[in-house]
């Protein structure tokens, strides 16, 4: 079980997302609405402390626990498939209040609409894996 | 006692879920929750219909067990963590929901009026999430990202691609706090 790191720092998370209130429904309506700090605070401190990292990463004084250089995945490239489905994705998150990780956080909070969210969240995957290659990148 | 009763502040959560991403980088794996969705439904069969899914979910076993970890972290932390739900909302937010309709606002995470046990089982509200979910499982995956994915784990290695992502998360995310829910509500 030497993957049992990753539950313990899943249940971590979970608990960070929890007690600084960013699965929230009322904290995203309210950072989309540009009516608070709080969430651009945590997004945004989270970006710059691990920009730090990556720098770390980089120059290789950060490695992994098998002594190896970390390299964050290049993310892939496409105007049109960032820019509409990040869209997509902020419409369902301004509307549900929930991110990808929260999806699952909140199952311990509301665990029928959670449900359904995530149900709805595979369809939507499912979706996506059989138009894949007819979508425009 | 009060740092586990009371809710935390910005600057303790951004830096934790930096240290998140530092952990899960240090494991030798690379942060983000989203193509967990993908997972599921090649776990679930999808590879059936669709060879986009044909890939060996085992490969995968860690970030499953981080979603494992994710749903035993919500259940520890809304029986034990939160004592009471009250958000210190933007008073501003507060009156504009309550204008909607929104009654109890800021004293629950999650509004009645989207998570309530009665809503979920109205069309409406069941259809309010499922679309919601649908958005987020489809807009993830074709954009090749969430939050941790590309808001944190792209921006902060400097990845145009992220950029982009982000700017169209606000822009869902502005149509949809500005113009749906006001219809919705």
């Amino acid at each position: 079980m030497k993957n049992i790191k990753f539950l313990i720092l899943g249940i971590f998370f979970a608990i960070v997302l929890s007690k600084t209130e960013a699965i929230s429904w009322y904290r995203f309506y309210e950072m989309f609405k540009f009516q608070s700090f709080h969430m651009f605070g945590i997004i945004g401190g989270a970006v710059l402390i691990s920009m730090v990292f990556m720098q770390l990463f980089k120059s290789g004084k950060i490695k992994d626990i098998n002594g190896n250089k970390i390299y964050p995945e290049q993310k892939k490239k496409g105007f049109i498939s960032t820019i509409l489905g990040g869209t997509f994705f902020g419409l369902g998150w301004g509307i549900s209040g929930a991110c990808a990780a929260p999806v699952f956080v909140i199952l311990g909070f509301k665990l029928i609409p959670a449900l359904i969210l995530l149900a709805g969240a595979l369809l939507g995957a499912f979706i996506y894996g059989i138009l894949s290659k007819k979508l425009p990148n | 006692m009060d740092f586990i009763s009371q809710p935390w502040p910005w600057y303790v959560g951004g830096p934790l879920i930096a240290i998140s991403l530092l952990l899960y980088f240090y494991f030798g794996q690379n942060f983000g929750a989203s193509k967990n969705f993908e997972t599921l439904c090649t776990m679930a069969g999808a590879a059936k219909f669709s060879d986009y899914f044909k890939k060996d979910w085992k490969e995968r076993d860690f970030a499953l067990l981080f979603v494992v970890g994710l749903i035993i972290g919500g259940f520890i932390s809304a029986a034990y963590l939160i004592p009471n739900q009250n958000i210190d909302l933007n008073p501003n937010t507060a009156q504009e929901l309550t204008d909607l309709g929104f009654s109890n606002v800021g004293r629950q995470y999650f509004p009645d009026e989207i998570f309530g046990e009665d809503v979920v089982s109205s069309l409406k509200g069941f259809l309010i999430l499922l679309v919601s979910g649908l958005l987020i499982g489809f807009g993830t995956r074709y954009a090749g990202g969430c939050t941790s994915g590309h808001a944190i784990t792209g921006l902060s290695s400097l990845q145009l691609p992220s950029l982009l992502a982000v700017i169209g998360f606000f822009i869902g995310g502005i149509i949809a706090t500005w113009f749906i829910i006001p219809i919705l509500f």
